[in-house]
């Protein structure tokens, strides 16, 4: 497939935004005149002097351009408008600027300092074609209030070229990029102006003046840049754009030609996103660990919900129902128009025999993972427990969480040492009459309760890990009151010491 | 030779009644479950797999009778590598004491939730996925409507459903299949030896769809639940409940 870029040369970017900005605050002044038709520059410090920085159309037409000294501009026009600049403004706005444009194309790439770069390879059919597509971009943009000039070509340079320096027609057709650009002049190469100034100097003021002239002898004149930046013009050198947002490995996108508001739509497009990029997860033997359903609303916004899923998945109805769980969150607003279905993770997903019992598949079953993603989707992966045997005497020690549904004990569950069924999450505080020292206790008063203990098991020392956590142990005593409810007492600390307590800490079955 | 014959006729009968007033047998052939003289309280001699079983317990100390009940029956249903999840907004079940009642404690997956409603809405979709062997809820009160949706939702899949209650103020009607309550009683020493015996619960099943009430007295000894002699006689009258 043919390789298409279109450049975006934003002719005044920061006058725009200022004048954009001003329109805003005028809703409030009423008499307040537009900085649109008045001629207006910015400045800033510069070698002790003010220097201009960026003009708007009014007043480049009067003959003021960047880079003069704004005292000359003055004795032009004496009354400028004339704003301080913001030094980081031009970076923030083309990267919100590009992020915007990610509805007409996934790879978007900065290009400063004045210009977005696209790489349209096959978007422009959704559009309709080739100038449809260009027109639609310099539409929303004006409508937005930048003045920009859009050109489309099948390399990087020639586009670029063509968006500053083109004339007529700046929409280079398939394979016919080199007509446009033989008539550009050598600053269209994105050249130093060293070697601008020398080729003018020469008289080569157009490509196709010098574009014939032996390979080495330009070298030789001009250095190895220029034939470089030729070569990137005419497709022979690739160019790689820098995406401002990573493209995600597995990504499908739906655009719209009606704003979507209503949830049965979004279902609709997430059901088709969904099995589109199912098959393709299915052919590569892949499934996904989590996903991101983006939705571009047309005033700019993005509202996404994201879903993840503990085994690698490409059953469209799980899918789907998992993120149909969270469209009531989505806004649409005014609409949506373009859906964006993105996979962040992925793993090997291998496809397995189908059984023709209906046996359980115990942990492994891939039932019993989607029935847990539902869950977690709803009350959140936080909730959900599973514990393995960890290698601590301590009670509250001696289990610990399993980071999968599928991951295997390292160690046994012990069970030569009783314990209890239920496990009070702290231990409560009792009252108790004990007869001799380390006897297990007569009596225990617990929630205004006497129980009186008439058999017991015991004591049962567990000590405190040192290496975790000072304190005093525990004698851990079994006791059956006269009911035949069974409990889990302990004592903390000797018996002989000044300060010991006894609580209860769990019931046996 | 007769009376083999009236005991066939009668079996038969048995089994038409049943299925005249709705009793569906649940696919799976399950086994014995070690209860011994409480199967005959069960409809056709066999513990209710696919059903919803409801225990009451409003102490705690009940609840761990309870659970340990409970945990006796999973130990036959998750012979064969199943799994069971426990969900709870009010969880106090240690996972290792599972391993006393032969169970692998890594096979349950502990759901623990905030909020009432939820424990609800998780056991019906827990019980609509057949991949799971037993779900066990632990909630204060349940209304007919919502015992009602679990019972549809097994009777699908066939997951045997435990619903832990604790709040007994007004006991309501369900749509579960059984209603027990499991008490402590005292333990079992064996020889006169010192210290605590076997575990021992007084099992009352106070309704049984299809089948009779009655009390028992169930000890847990050795992997598998053992008979103490009937105490109450005069309680284990048939009584046929709808």
């Amino acid at each position: 497939m043919a390789c298409r870029f279109v450049s975006i040369w934003f002719r005044h970017l920061s006058t725009d935004w200022f004048t954009l900005r001003q329109h805003a605050a005028a809703n409030q002044m009423v008499n307040a005149k537009s900085l649109k038709e008045l001629p207006f520059v910015l400045r800033t410090p510069s070698h002790g002097r003010m220097v201009i920085t960026a003009t708007n159309d009014a007043a480049e037409k009067k003959g003021i351009h960047k880079g003069m000294v704004l005292a000359d501009a003055r004795a032009i026009l004496p009354d400028v408008q004339v704003m301080d600049d913001k030094p980081d403004l031009i970076d923030k706005l083309l990267k919100r600027l590009a992020e915007w444009c990610i509805r007409f194309t996934p790879v978007v790439a900065v290009d400063p300092p004045d210009g977005l770069l696209l790489d349209v390879s096959g978007c422009t059919h959704l559009w309709g074609g080739d100038q449809q597509y260009a027109d639609a971009i310099t539409r929303k943009l004006n409508e937005r209030g930048y003045d920009v000039r859009v050109a489309m070509a099948d390399t990087v340079g020639t586009a670029w070229g063509l968006a500053r320096f083109g004339k007529r027609q700046l929409i280079a057709g398939i394979h016919s990029h080199l007509e446009p650009l033989l008539q550009l002049p050598p600053e269209a190469l994105r050249v130093e102006a060293e070697t601008v100034e020398r080729l003018h100097k020469l008289g080569l003021r157009q490509v196709r003046q010098f574009i014939t002239i032996p390979r080495t002898s330009l070298r030789r004149r001009f250095g190895p840049h220029l034939l470089m930046q030729l070569d990137k013009a005419l497709g022979q050198e690739l160019e790689i754009l820098k995406p401002v947002q990573p493209i995600e490995p597995y990504e499908e996108r739906l655009p719209c030609l009606e704003p979507i508001v209503t949830a049965a739509g979004i279902e609709i497009a997430l059901q088709q996103l969904l099995e589109t990029m199912c098959l393709r997860l299915q052919r590569e033997q892949k499934g996904l660990r989590s996903a991101v359903f983006k939705c571009y609303r047309i005033d700019g916004k993005i509202q996404q919900v994201d879903i993840g899923t503990n085994r690698p998945s490409h059953h469209v109805r799980h899918l789907f129902r998992l993120l149909a769980m969270k469209i009531a969150t989505i806004e649409p607003g005014l609409g949506i128009e373009l859906f964006v279905l993105q996979a962040p993770k992925t793993e090997t997903h291998m496809a397995t025999q189908e059984k023709m019992w209906s046996d359980s598949g115990g942990l492994e079953d891939m039932r019993l993972s989607e029935l847990i993603d539902r869950l977690a989707s709803r009350v959140g992966t936080t909730s959900i427990h599973r514990y393995l045997p960890d290698e601590h005497y301590w009670p509250e020690r001696s289990i610990k969480q399993a980071t999968t549904l599928h991951e295997k004990p390292t160690t046994t569950w012990r069970s030569d040492k009783p314990r209890p069924l239920q496990l009070l999450k702290r231990p409560e505080p009792i009252e108790v009459t004990a007869p001799i020292p380390d006897y297990p206790p007569m009596l225990f008063r617990y929630r205004g309760k006497i129980h009186k203990i008439v058999k017991a098991d015991g004591p049962e020392r567990i000590e405190q890990e040192w290496w975790i956590q000072q304190g005093q142990h525990r004698d851990y005593y079994r006791v059956e009151d006269d009911e035949g409810q069974r409990y889990w007492l302990f004592r903390l600390g000797h018996y002989h010491d000044k300060v010991f307590r006894w609580y209860v800490h769990g019931y046996f079955g | 030779m007769i009376l083999q014959e009236r005991a066939d006729v009668f079996a038969r009968l048995q089994t038409d009644i049943l299925r005249l007033q709705g009793f569906r047998m649940s696919g799976q052939v399950t086994a014995d479950l070690g209860l011994g003289p409480i199967r005959e309280a069960f409809p056709n001699g066999i513990f209710p797999t696919g059903a919803v079983h409801e225990f009451l317990s409003a102490r705690p100390e009940n609840t761990a009778a309870s659970a340990g009940f409970i945990a006796g029956l999973l130990s036959s249903l998750m012979e064969n590598n199943g799994t069971a999840l426990w969900i709870s907004s009010s969880r106090a079940l240690f996972p290792p004491a599972l391993k006393t009642f032969g169970l692998a404690p890594d096979r349950f997956i502990f759901i623990d939730l905030q909020k009432e409603k939820d424990v609800i809405w998780a056991m019906d979709e827990a019980l609509k996925c057949g991949a799971i062997t037993a779900v066990i809820g632990e909630v204060n009160k349940i209304s007919f409507t919502e015992s009602r949706r679990l019972q549809l939702a097994v009777e699908k899949s066939n997951v045997t459903g435990f619903i832990l209650r604790h709040q007994l103020q007004n006991i309501n009607t369900t749509a579960c299949v059984s209603r027990w309550r499991i008490t402590a009683l005292p333990s079992v020493v064996m020889d006169d030896l010192p210290g605590i015996g076997f575990p021992q619960w007084r099992v009352e099943l106070m309704r049984m769809r299809n089948g009779k009430t009655g009390v028992w007295d169930v000890q847990w000894r050795e992997g598998r639940f053992i008979h103490a002699p009937l105490v109450r006689m005069e309680e284990e009258q048939s009584k046929q409940t709808g």
